[in-house]
């Protein structure tokens, strides 16, 4: 059966529509879900697209966090469903606790719009089974607050468990440890601040690198 | 109307990159005495009864897990009588 993803959009998402092709593309499909619905519609996975959900007000991801349909998503990722945040996504990820960490103002202050080489540093995820460990991947940045950051203490411990998910080959953002990509212990819920939906298509991308996000979820039987 | 003042500061660890580029329009412009800046949020939450304990309870609560991301960030709380927690 194939798979079907949920997209959420909420007011200031802008790449649902992107997300949504490409989930096309990776051979699964895209479900619309909206902000205010208290159900996920039975859907096997959930992307969370980039964007300014609610204007990037309080902090970025913040209020989107605590919207109706996230309480939803925070169930279904404890009990295993696969999530993965992009930019904006990644972000409220952080601040629902799902994912350690949190992303503050770029080193240099800069928005920062353009294709980055990063590289798989954890194929395990859900959301990355389908790439070699090492694989280098050019996927564009878009973001304003991708700097990653996380407590000393809990550092060693994200390393040492093998959560990074991604590595910038040249940190374009302050991140610490270069860290492009995150996962939860249980592999099923993913951050990532680079945006694989936008290297689908040659024609309007920078390659088509990012199709390997959605094949892997396509992928997964459930 | 009684008012309830919550500062919220990035952690002293944490970059502050705003922070950092009014500093360097502060040194640019010759006021060499300035050390450093850091940038932070205030909120001013308007009550309509009298501040008692359980509500500043309930405001701590709110400042600790939705005007703050404890993960880089400190609040404080204040009343006209001055910082309470």
């Amino acid at each position: 059966m194939t798979t079907r993803v949920g997209i959420i959009t909420f007011p200031g998402t802008l790449d649902d529509r992107d997300a949504a092709t490409a989930v096309a593309l990776g051979g699964a499909q895209a479900v619309p879900l909206w902000h205010k619905d208290t159900n996920l519609n039975g859907v096997d996975a959930v992307i969370l697209p980039g964007g300014f959900s609610y204007g990037d007000y309080l902090r970025a991801g913040a209020l989107a966090s605590m919207s109706p349909i996230m309480q939803q998503v925070i169930k279904a990722a404890d009990q295993g469903m696969p999530v993965l945040g992009i930019c904006n996504g990644f972000q409220m990820l952080c601040e629902t606790g799902l994912l350690p960490g949190a992303l503050t103002r770029n080193k240099d202050l800069h928005f920062i719009c353009r294709p980055e080489l990063i590289t798989i540093t954890n194929n395990k995820t859900a959301w990355t089974n389908f790439f070699q460990p090492g694989a280098e991947l050019l996927i564009p940045v878009k973001n304003g607050e991708g700097c990653y950051q996380v407590s000393p203490e809990s550092l060693p411990e994200i390393e040492a468990k093998g959560l990074v998910v991604a590595r910038y080959n040249n940190n374009p953002n302050g991140s610490m440890n270069d860290i492009a990509a995150i996962t939860n212990e249980a592999g099923n819920v993913v951050g990532i601040m680079p945006h694989p939906e936008h290297a689908v298509d040659g024609l309007v991308g920078a390659g088509v690198d990012g199709l390997g996000f959605f094949w892997s979820i396509a992928g997964v039987t459930v | 109307m009684e008012k309830i003042i919550v500062e919220v500061m990035l952690k002293p660890e944490i970059l502050d990159p705003q922070g950092r580029a009014i500093l360097g329009i502060f040194n640019r412009s010759g006021h060499a005495a300035i050390e450093n800046v850091r940038q932070g949020k205030r909120f001013e939450i308007s009550i309509n009864q009298p501040i008692t304990d359980e509500l500043l309870d309930e405001i701590e609560e709110l400042a600790a897990t939705v005007l703050s991301n404890p993960v880089i960030e400190t609040y404080a709380i204040y009343t006209d009588e001055g910082e309470t927690a």
